[in-house]
């Protein structure tokens, strides 16, 4: 669940706000986020027209072979103004890539728009690819899941990668089995991950090819709801700890001051345990301007019911995504009572 | 010692390589009246434009009020004959498109010594106070001269200088404008120097010089 | 004393308000004329910026077939999925019988950023935008206007160039029934790594279009415009010289005098200086008010021009441009300035005492007008060497230029070699012609104004007549036959033809496809072999039995514009089909493109998607109204879907007498203000001549003899120029025909000539001179005979 896809939705269906008496109600024709999900796959790794809003959005922490630190981010979001589909110029179905590419010195961004319909963006579930332009994320599994292995490529105007990701453990479930409530007024959507990636492939930068390996998360979420009216930016963290086990964790800001958590934890074996409000806490440590704001490129993660308390470094300060919505998102380290990688994503700063 | 009213000292000026005047010398003090009188042609005319400032010597010096007034640049002579001198015309000159009133005032003006009652004064005495809104055109001559004696007496110069006053005038009107003319200078204890070829009219003045060929002759 | 001074020089004009109207007119007059005519022009050329703005296709480079046809939608989502960024366009007309609209669909999403436009500027509703039934961006003139029905809602946005509308590509698709793009954009800057777009393509790729087909179409309209915006601002400044000189003349004396009482010289040029911007300052308000009037009025006219000669879109609407009215103002002190160099020049240098000799002002030598009359031949050497040997418009244009300016040099020189030669019966009338000599030199820019005029009139008026009676000549061979009938649709189309055959003697489909060639917007016709065609079209160049060659479908007739555009003849290859051999080329007035014909088959060979829905009927001409109200009625077509010939042939002379009417009110204006100019110089001379009349009247000529005298001479004068007017009008209009319209719209015009408007202008042009005449003669007859002695007196 990421806010800049909120911020997308809202901003395409400002009609629907002003039209309707709100957003969240059957009225629009959308379907709503349901408790108790039962998912079946491959379908559900297509796309799901009838929901306002969906992303297949994969982030990775990858090294050189001399060991530098890098990371990737590749996204598909899809926006919906009617809950329909057709296969021509009229069809409502709005898709929006942004690929990223951060390295210590450097920090690279693109974004792509297109209407899905003619064949320019799109999602099919069997077999599975995502597609906008020449941006891909296929399926290259022969057997067992269509997530276990896939394929990835992204390309701006100044860096590409082309990218083959194997799977080293099973889907992993948020909230209450995919299904994660996003504040105290109970919006929700669907949220399901596959945090167990091993990552080889190249870089293509200005200097020349890196080839790389590491690892990577992907995230798969749709809904129709927007946050509450209060909630004004996110700080969404992914982590890999050198056990093997994973964690998601984010913290939704309100204007009052107050705070929205949840997390994940992920065992190494890909069992899950979740937490609802109130179990982890964020402290800003250190502040960098990026883009002429300030960010909050340094934190402490704090969550005492799992005896963590780790202080977080960016790999780049300045991994600002320089897109129509921009935000930070880059790779980081931790250390403190656990050390490992991990990546951050942060909106809402003005 | 005070240096007298006007003062040319061994004027030359030629025209075209026509001498016309060949070194005259004239001396004029305060409250004087002086006829310069001669045959056309003899220089009259050009000795009162160069004791005017209208125009330079060849050689010689033009001493107003004991300043040297040959010696000065354009701007310099136009300001002399704003503020010392007064100059009646023969064809009085006066400014078609202002009226009466403006053209008395006018050199008052530019020299900004305008005295509005003086002027008023000097359209009664003039005879002009009926007429001061006409144009000139409706005036007949005697009217129009009388305005041009009022236009130089206004900002009330040292010096008049007057160039045949009432040649286009009949004589008895132009023995009335000589009359008015010689009160006024007396009042206001200016020179006047005058130009006329007529003798009984330089019989009026307190003092007479006669040109001939560019040389000054006793009359 | 600054105040002073200007008090007294200025209280001139009180007592003369006419000459300061004269030079207020004269201002105001070249002012209006000249800053009418810029700000038609800005104006025009703000619409083409916007046009060429529109979807950057000002700073963006754009991939299209090479034919002009729509790119496939696949080849679109091959590029985008080889990583190009490119976004597609669907662009089309739709019109009705209520009007047309050109629409313009962009893809938001893809559009580069220079692409995006008005299309997302504000709070415009994205979804509103992108779903049906969509919205049209137009500007405020195209919403007011004449719209096809049933459109999708409207948003008024400016920047949206005249009669155009943007929208989304999916309401243009709906709109236009068209799915695959017109042309796709490029955006600036490719993605890493990809090899250039050139090499992975077969679409061709146009570079930015900076200056448009259209501006470069219109340079030369506009060019037109300028020139007759500096012939009247020319001509006004002969007004304000005059008056200026005029008032210089009477105030001689004044200024004399204000000098003797010892007003510096520098104060009485200041006080002239300050008098005389102050003047151009209220006469330019008044000019630029006029020339926004002017310009307004004349503007439909001029977009009506535009579109009839041009095919160029811009709103008959005038914005008011604050810049252009400062800069209009400048112009007029300018002109003022120059004008008025002259008196200055001779305040400075006026001797303080020379005596007070009245001489005219503008007394030339007979050495100035022998060299005029050297420039004046050299200038016709020039323009006999461009008219040649010259290429390109900029040529024609300069030829134009030389052969006026050297008309006018000449023509003092002339003049006076006429006099010469006139006979003349006694004492009087040599004096006349002795005088009227001894006055060409004072008159002589009063007079060059009127032959200007007069020769632009004539030439202008030429080259107009000669379009309009070939156009018409022609329209009739063309519009042959009987009825044309449109229906809503081809499968209408066909069923009433289907059903109306059996009653009429031929049915003529009519077929037209866009296509480029040649790499400029081109129309190609299909025509099915009938007599009609064969009869009613005169060929201007063929090979052998073209018709019977066309007819095979294996050859094309082309127009004369693409002909002499690409220099092509019969023989010739047309890159139609496999390519055709031309076999005829067929004149085609006012059509700004390249045209092609080719045989009905050949053309539904090359073109299946076009049907045709438009067709001409050949029936007897006593049936055709039954036959007409028997469409609309059986048929249930709307009223204007049929129309016969002459309502065809009536709205086509409208069309062109609308595209001729901004011409038309130039030449009056310019006529009127020449007339202006003349008098302004008659009153200037009128004072001055009174020395050389008075001893006239002495010896007994009486004041109103004298009078008209000077009216006859005026007359006579006029008549002289007019006459010499005449050769070099129709120079100018041979230059106009055979030049500037072959390199303007690339077709060339038989000439031929109207004494009938000769004749009006004649004496159009003696109205003028009388009438300018008229005051100062009139004057002169009432003069006082104390003014006649006067002169004797002052003249000593």
């Amino acid at each position: 669940m990421r806010l800049l896809a909120l911020i997308l939705l809202l901003t395409l269906s400002q009609a629907h706000a002003q039209g309707f008496a709100g957003l969240g109600t059957q009225a629009d024709g959308f379907a709503i986020p349901q408790p108790d999900p039962v998912f079946t796959f491959p379908e559900d790794h297509g796309p799901h027209p009838e929901y306002r809003i969906e992303w297949w959005y994969l982030t990775a922490t990858l090294q050189g072979m001399d060991g530098t630190d890098y990371g990737i981010q590749w996204t598909l979001f899809r926006s919906a103004l009617e809950p329909e589909t057709s296969y021509d110029w009229t069809a409502p179905q709005l898709f929006m890539g942004h690929a990223g590419l951060t390295t210590p010195t450097a920090h690279f961004s693109a974004e792509r728009l297109a209407r899905g319909g003619i064949g320019q963006a799109g999602v099919t579930s069997d077999p599975f690819h995502a597609q906008i332009d020449d941006w891909h994320m296929y399926s290259t599994a022969t057997d067992g899941d269509a997530y276990d292995a896939l394929h990835l490529t992204a390309r701006g105007s100044n860096f590409a990668y082309d990218l083959n990701l194997t799977a080293n453990g099973p889907l992993i479930f948020h909230g209450d089995g995919g299904y994660s409530v996003k504040s105290a007024q109970g919006q929700a959507s669907y949220y399901y991950s596959q945090p167990f990636y091993a990552v080889t492939g190249t870089l293509n930068l200005p200097d020349g090819d890196v080839p790389v390996t590491g690892t990577a998360w992907l995230d798969r979420e749709w809904s129709s709801q927007p946050l509450s009216d209060d909630q004004m930016g996110w700080d969404w963290f992914s982590l890999q700890f050198e056990d093997g086990a994973r964690m998601m964790a984010f913290a939704l800001r309100s204007t009052e001051g107050g705070t929205f958590t949840s997390a994940t934890w992920i065992n190494a074996d890909g069992t899950t345990e979740s937490y609802g409000d109130g179990h982890i806490a964020l402290t800003p440590l250190a502040t960098t301007q990026v883009a002429g704001r300030t960010i909050p490129t340094q934190w402490q993660l704090t969550f005492p019911v799992r005896g963590i308390d780790i202080q977080t470094t960016p790999i780049n300060a300045q991994s600002w995504m320089d897109t129509s919505f921009p935000y930070w998102e880059g790779p980081i380290t931790f250390t403190g009572s656990h050390t490992g990688r991990g990546y951050l994503e942060m909106t809402g700063y003005e | 010692m005070e240096s007298p009213l006007l003062d040319l000292r061994d004027i030359h000026k030629s025209y075209d390589e026509t001498p016309v005047l060949a070194g005259v010398s004239i001396g004029m003090d305060v409250g004087e009246t002086l006829a310069l009188t001669g045959e056309s042609g003899s220089g009259k005319s050009t000795l009162l434009h160069l004791a005017g400032g209208l125009d330079r010597p060849d050689s010689g010096q033009v001493m107003v009020q004991g300043q040297d007034i040959g010696q000065l640049d354009d701007a310099a002579r136009a300001s002399a004959r704003r503020t010392q001198i007064g100059l009646i015309f023969q064809q009085f000159n006066l400014v078609p498109s202002l009226n009466v009133g403006a053209n008395i005032a006018l050199q008052a003006r530019l020299s900004g010594r305008h005295d509005a009652a003086f002027c008023t004064e000097l359209a009664q005495r003039l005879g002009l106070d009926d007429l001061t809104t006409r144009y000139p055109e409706q005036l007949s001559g005697g009217q129009q001269q009388r305005v041009a004696i009022a236009r130089a007496l206004a900002p009330r110069p040292a010096l008049i200088l007057a160039d045949e006053p009432t040649g286009n005038l009949d004589e008895e009107t132009g023995d009335a404008v000589l009359s008015l003319l010689l009160d006024l200078v007396a009042d206001t204890n200016a020179g006047l120097l005058m130009v006329t070829h007529s003798t009984r009219l330089a019989a009026r003045l307190s003092r007479r010089i006669h040109l001939s060929r560019g040389i000054l002759e006793a009359a | 004393m600054l105040y002073t001074a200007i008090q007294s020089l200025s209280s001139h004009w009180k007592r003369r308000p006419g000459q300061l109207a004269m030079l207020a007119i004269g201002l105001a007059l070249a002012t209006a004329l000249w800053s009418g005519v810029q700000a038609i022009n800005a104006e025009a050329r703000s619409a083409y910026d916007r046009a060429a703005a529109t979807l950057g296709q000002d700073q963006l480079a754009r991939l299209e077939r090479a034919d002009g046809r729509p790119v496939s939608l696949d080849t679109y989502l091959a590029l985008r999925s080889a990583g190009y960024l490119v976004s597609p366009v669907i662009s089309g007309e739709i019109r009705d019988a209520n009007g047309r609209l050109r629409v313009l669909g962009i893809d938001p999403l893809t559009a580069p950023a220079a692409a995006q436009g008005p299309a997302l500027d504000g709070d415009l509703d994205l979804s509103t935008f992108f779903t049906a039934p969509g919205l049209l961006l137009v500007s405020e003139a195209t919403a007011n206007g004449p719209l096809p029905t049933d459109l999708p809602p409207i948003t008024i946005s400016s920047d949206v160039p005249p009669a155009a509308a943007i929208t989304d590509i999916s309401t243009a698709a709906r709109l236009l029934g068209q799915t695959d793009p017109s042309y796709l954009l490029v955006a600036p800057q490719q993605p890493f790594g990809l090899p250039p777009l050139a090499d992975a393509t077969d679409l061709q790729l146009r570079a930015p279009e900076t200056a448009n087909d259209i501006s470069r179409l219109t340079d030369s309209f506009h060019l037109n415009l300028t020139a007759f915006g500096f012939l009247s601002f020319g001509v006004g400044l002969f007004i304000v010289h005059a008056a200026i000189g005029l008032a210089f003349e009477q105030r001689r004396a004044s200024i004399r005098t204000l000098r003797a009482l010892g007003t510096p010289l520098r104060t009485v040029l200041l006080a002239l200086g300050i008098e005389l911007a102050a003047i151009a300052l209220v006469a330019g308000l008044i000019g630029i008010l006029m020339g926004y009037l002017i310009a307004a009025a004349l503007m439909p006219g001029v977009a009506g021009t535009l579109r009839g000669l041009y095919g160029a879109e811009i709103e008959g609407i005038l914005r008011f441009d604050p810049y252009w009215a400062l800069s209009a103002l400048f112009i007029t002190w300018l002109g003022a300035a120059a004008a008025a160099v002259q008196a200055m020049i001779r305040t400075a240098r006026m001797p303080l005492l020379a005596p007070a000799l009245p001489r005219a002002w503008a007394q030339a030598s007979g050495r100035a007008m022998r060299v005029q009359t050297v420039a004046a031949l050299a200038l016709f050497g020039l323009a006999a060497m461009l008219a040649l040997f010259g290429q390109g418009l900029i040529a024609a244009f300069l030829c134009l230029a030389a052969l006026l300016i050297g008309a006018a040099l000449i023509l003092p020189g002339v003049m006076s070699v006429a006099l010469r030669f006139l006979p003349t019966r006694g004492a009087f009338s040599e004096w006349v012609l002795a005088d009227t000599r001894q006055q060409i030199p004072g008159l002589s820019l009063a007079l060059m104004a009127l032959l200007l005029a007069l020769s632009a009139n004539i030439g202008v008026s030429t080259m107009v007549g000669s379009f309009r009676s070939t156009f018409i000549g022609w329209l009739d061979q063309r519009l042959a036959s009987e009825l044309y009938i449109t229906a809503a649709d081809p499968s209408e189309a066909a069923f009433l033809m289907d059903a109306i055959r059996p009653d009429v003697d031929a049915i003529l489909p009519i077929v037209s496809a866009d296509q480029r060639l040649f790499d400029r917007p081109a129309q190609v016709f299909g025509v099915v072999d009938h007599p009609t065609y064969r009869q009613a079209w005169p060929l201007l160049a063929q090979s052998e039995n073209p018709w019977d060659q066309l007819a095979t479908g294996n050859a094309a007739l082309i127009n004369e514009q693409l002909a002499r555009r690409e220099n092509l003849s019969p023989g010739d290859l047309l890159p139609i089909a496999e390519g055709l051999p031309i076999v005829g080329v067929y004149s085609d007035y006012g059509n700004p493109n390249g045209q092609a014909i080719v045989s009905l088959d050949r053309f539904a060979d090359t073109y299946p998607e076009v049907q045709p829905f438009r067709f001409a009927i050949r029936i007897n001409p006593e049936q055709a109204p039954a036959m007409a109200s028997r469409l609309r009625e059986e048929f249930g077509l709307p009223a204007d879907a049929v129309t016969n010939q002459d309502q065809v042939k009536a709205f086509s002379i409208e069309v062109f007498d609308q595209t001729f009417l901004v011409t038309g009110a130039l030449n009056i204006l310019t006529l009127g203000v020449a007339g202006v100019a003349l008098l302004t110089s008659l009153l200037t001379l009128a004072n001055l001549r009174l020395p050389q009349l008075a001893p006239l009247w002495a010896i007994g000529t009486s004041r109103a003899t004298l009078a008209k005298v000077e009216l006859i001479r005026a007359l006579g004068l006029a008549m002289l120029t007019f006459i010499f007017a005449l050769p070099v009008g129709l120079a100018l209009a041979w230059v106009l025909l055979a030049l500037v319209n072959v390199e303007a719209f690339g077709w060339r015009l038989p000439m031929q000539l109207f004494p009938g408007d000769w004749t009006r202008l004649f004496a159009l042009a003696l109205i003028a001179a009388g009438l300018a005449a008229l005051g100062p003669a009139l004057r002169l007859a009432r003069i006082p005979p104390a003014r006649l002695t006067q002169i004797f007196a002052q003249e000593r």
